[in-house]
């Protein structure tokens, strides 16, 4: 998966060569989603000690315009998880609408709540994985941040084809090429992220959210964040990025009106 | 890239800034189909022994040169009563498309529990293998992307390795290599389990050489050849590394071993 | 419907419970046990299965049409598989309990459909700790602290009351014999427990309030028999029975 949602879901270039122009169907009938549409950007999420740090920024882009400034791509679940999420607006509205309908189920056992972090994410992983087998993708992909059925910090992936996967750190779009550079340096493995601070995390991410806003050009420097332990989860919606130095950018050759 | 630009027909949609001229067929509006597969890396293997069977494979998830995780198994213990699979008798790998891979084992597990349940005992390599061959024929025209090994111990106890390919077609094997690296691979086991290519010396002339008299290898030499194959093939694959997970099946149960990989 | 209001069908449905060799069912902080008293049909068959394991996580004890409970079983295996896929997850007692309940009241509702000849007792554990739950073939269903039914229920109920202080403290060993001498109370006057005639079923958690758990084993013959021979009569202390007796 690359930076670019609209690649998402797609057969790789470098894999099979171009796409072939002439397999494009003319109208067919019962068209399904074939791209996305609003997409939001980058999600990062860290690991720590106890709990998980998960951001996104407040951006909704229709494709290079900058069209919805304000939306929240974090949304918590019964109190105990975060869902962040990439890609299609649309469907990221659909999966809140989808969750919010659980939640409620889940809510009237008597024993309460008991769908955790982990349950949430296998949960998710089913219905785009669903959706992608009657090729009629959620163009989206999300990230899971909470606790496992133990107790410990949970974190994965799932994606519009179905793909999973967990990790100390994870990034969604350009995020899993600019900021898990970053991230992977402070937590390479579990064993590392077991041993952060949340103080050491929160900073972790906030500096990746920063590279991000430098580099990605459908990137908003007005974020959301979420950190998710046991004590349940402290979510900030109107974040603002801090200590911007743009010193580098004049150092920038080759773009522009520049030529030396 | 260009081609991935061009699902977007330019007046009518959302677009990214270069290089997208539209690409049209013949006549009309068009769009992009979906394409519902993706390639996660990652090699498998399996060996068959006198009484024991070793299936493993790297942990390493990737999309494109992007490495989601370096901890994702592609060997899974199948049939347990469990959540913990303690007790089960049967090894699933499956490398290529990872939540087919996924969808895949969950299915066949689910099959192999219900068949405990009913029949109050493990289910054979033998009849899991045939099962799994018709779960994966069963999507023939919409496949499970992945090679599939599978396995266990036979009903004398001997070792066994079952090979598919994504539609179902499957045979008994000593061993075999699957996924990113196995090209790389399978030619070693060739040479290093079945001893092909290899002569007595000086046991005749030209192709009437001797060939070395096949014996079946023992379980800690085995050990030691999936490492040198695996270690091998992170030198030359760039989709193959980060650990290494081996599930060990005797009669005794399910041993599981882990040893880190090169993570470049 | 009958004119004094009751459902006659689902009265001899609770009819064909009542038939049914007995089985207890009790709860402590720790563990919860199934203990049922089998029945052989003849000299020459074989005895019933009354126990049956559905999960790692839970089991169910049957008094009455045992193809009946063959059924719910499969069902309830389905419903906690099926959970396990979704959300992988151990399927929660009460949901499982109360969707074998819906099933059983819509069979009462509906012409041509017959209510299950069967009471369950399901006993597991989930993250809210050890359960047990009572079926009956109207569709009711309701957690118990401890519980019997089938054939002279009565008398083991009986015993569970007199002790019903006792249990919560239970652990594993002393619940199971809680639950046998219940067995033993509603025995027909010349029967005795024995190996062949016992199933014992248990589940828990490790400890008290941990989410680790001693999956749901079924014990039948011979493993039973170190349990049949500690209530055995004789065996029990004096005081034991004296306290049963007061």
């Amino acid at each position: 998966m690359n930076h670019l949602p609209q690649a998402w879901g797609r057969p790789r270039d470098d894999v099979y060569g171009a796409y072939d122009a002439s397999y494009l169907q003319s109208n067919g009938p019962n068209q399904h989603t074939q791209s996305p549409v609003v997409t939001g950007t980058s999600v990062v999420a860290l690991k720590f000690k106890d709990g998980v740090v998960i951001a996104a920024d407040n951006l909704a882009s229709y494709g290079s315009l900058a069209r919805f400034t304000d939306v929240k791509r974090l949304r918590t679940f019964a109190d105990t998880s975060v869902v962040g999420f990439g890609g299609d607006v649309s469907d990221m509205q659909y999966l809140d609408r989808l969750l919010n309908s659980l939640d409620t189920e889940e809510a009237y056992g008597t024993s309460g709540h008991t769908l955790n972090a982990k349950n949430l994410h296998t949960y998710l992983a089913k219905v785009f994985y669903k959706r992608r087998s009657d090729f009629n993708p959620l163009w989206n992909q999300v990230l899971v941040a909470g606790l496992d059925g133990e107790g410990k910090p949970f974190l994965a992936s799932a994606d519009l084809l179905g793909t999973t996967f967990s990790s100390p750190s994870l990034a969604t779009g350009f995020g899993a090429h600019l900021a898990q550079p970053l991230l992977r340096k402070v937590a390479p493995d579990e064993e590392a992220a077991a041993h952060l601070s949340k103080e050491q995390a929160l900073e972790a991410v906030k500096e990746s959210m920063k590279v991000l806003f430098y580099r990605d050009a459908r990137s908003l420097d007005k974020y959301s964040i979420a950190v998710v332990t046991k004590a349940g989860i402290e979510l900030k919606e109107d974040e603002k990025l801090e200590k911007q130095s743009w010193a580098f950018a004049d150092q920038i050759r080759g773009y522009g009106t520049q030529v030396n | 890239m260009s081609a991935m630009f061009s699902q977007n027909p330019l007046m009518n949609g959302p677009n990214y800034s270069f290089n997208q001229a539209p690409s049209t067929a013949s006549g009309g509006h068009k769009q992009h189909g979906f394409y519902p597969y993706t390639d996660n890396g990652g090699s498998t293997l399996a060996i068959s022994g006198t009484d024991f069977t070793i299936v493993a494979g790297d942990t390493r998830s990737t999309s494109g040169y992007n490495i989601n995780t370096r901890y994702a198994p592609k060997v899974f213990k199948i049939g347990g009563t469990t959540d913990s699979q303690d007790d089960a008798t049967l090894v699933l790998s499956v490398v290529g498309f990872a939540a087919d891979g996924h969808a895949l084992k969950e299915r066949l597990d689910a099959i192999v529990k219900m068949y405990r349940y009913q029949h109050g005992k493990p289910m054979s390599v033998k009849a899991c293998a045939q099962r799994l061959s018709t779960i994966l024929y069963g999507k023939r025209f919409f496949p499970y992307y992945v090679t599939a090994i599978l396995g266990g111990l036979d009903e004398e106890g001997k070792g066994a390795v079952y090979s598919y390919d994504p539609v179902g077609s499957y045979e008994r094997e000593q061993c075999r290599a699957a996924g990113a690296a196995a090209s790389l691979i399978m030619p070693f086991l060739d040479n290093q389990v079945n001893f092909k290519n290899q002569y007595i010396p000086e046991s005749g002339a030209g192709h009437a050489l001797a060939e070395r008299e096949k014996i079946p290898l023992p379980r800690n030499e085995v050990e030691d050849l999936v490492k040198d194959a695996f270690d091998s093939a992170v030198e030359r694959h760039i989709e193959v590394g980060d650990g290494l997970l081996m599930m060990i099946i005797t009669k005794d149960g399910i041993e599981e071993v882990f040893k880190p990989l090169k993570k470049d | 419907m009958s004119l004094y209001g009751n459902l006659i069908l689902a009265s001899y449905a609770s009819e064909a419970v009542k038939q049914g060799s007995v089985v207890v069912g009790i709860v402590s902080k720790t563990h919860a046990v199934l203990v049922a008293l089998k029945r052989n049909a003849e000299e020459l068959s074989s005895y019933q299965k009354k126990v049956i394991a559905i999960d790692e996580h839970l089991g169910l004890a049957l008094a009455g049409l045992a193809s009946d409970a063959r059924v719910l079983s499969n069902f309830m295996k389905q419903q906690s598989l099926s959970s396990r896929l979704t959300y992988g997850r151990a399927i929660p007692l009460e949901r499982l309990v109360s969707s074998i309940g819906d099933r059983a009241q819509t069979n009462t509702q509906h012409y041509g459909k017959r209510p299950y000849g069967v009471g369950l007792l399901v006993a597991g554990v989930d993250e809210t700790g050890p359960h047990l739950f009572e079926f009956q073939p109207s569709g009711m269903t309701q957690e118990m602290v401890a519980c019997a039914i089938g054939a002279r229920s009565q008398m083991a109920r009986t015993y569970l009351e007199r002790n019903l202080e006792k249990f919560a403290d239970c652990g594993r060993e002393e619940l199971v014999k809680h639950g046998l001498r219940a067995l033993k109370e509603s025995l027909a006057q010349d029967k005795e427990l024995t190996v062949e005639n016992c199933s014992v079923g248990v589940v828990g958690v490790r400890a008290e309030g941990k989410t680790a758990i001693e999956a749901f084993k079924l014990y039948d013959g011979q493993e039973v028999k170190q349990w049949v021979e500690l209530v055995a009569e004789g065996a029990e202390g004096a005081e034991e029975s004296m306290e049963v007796d007061s």
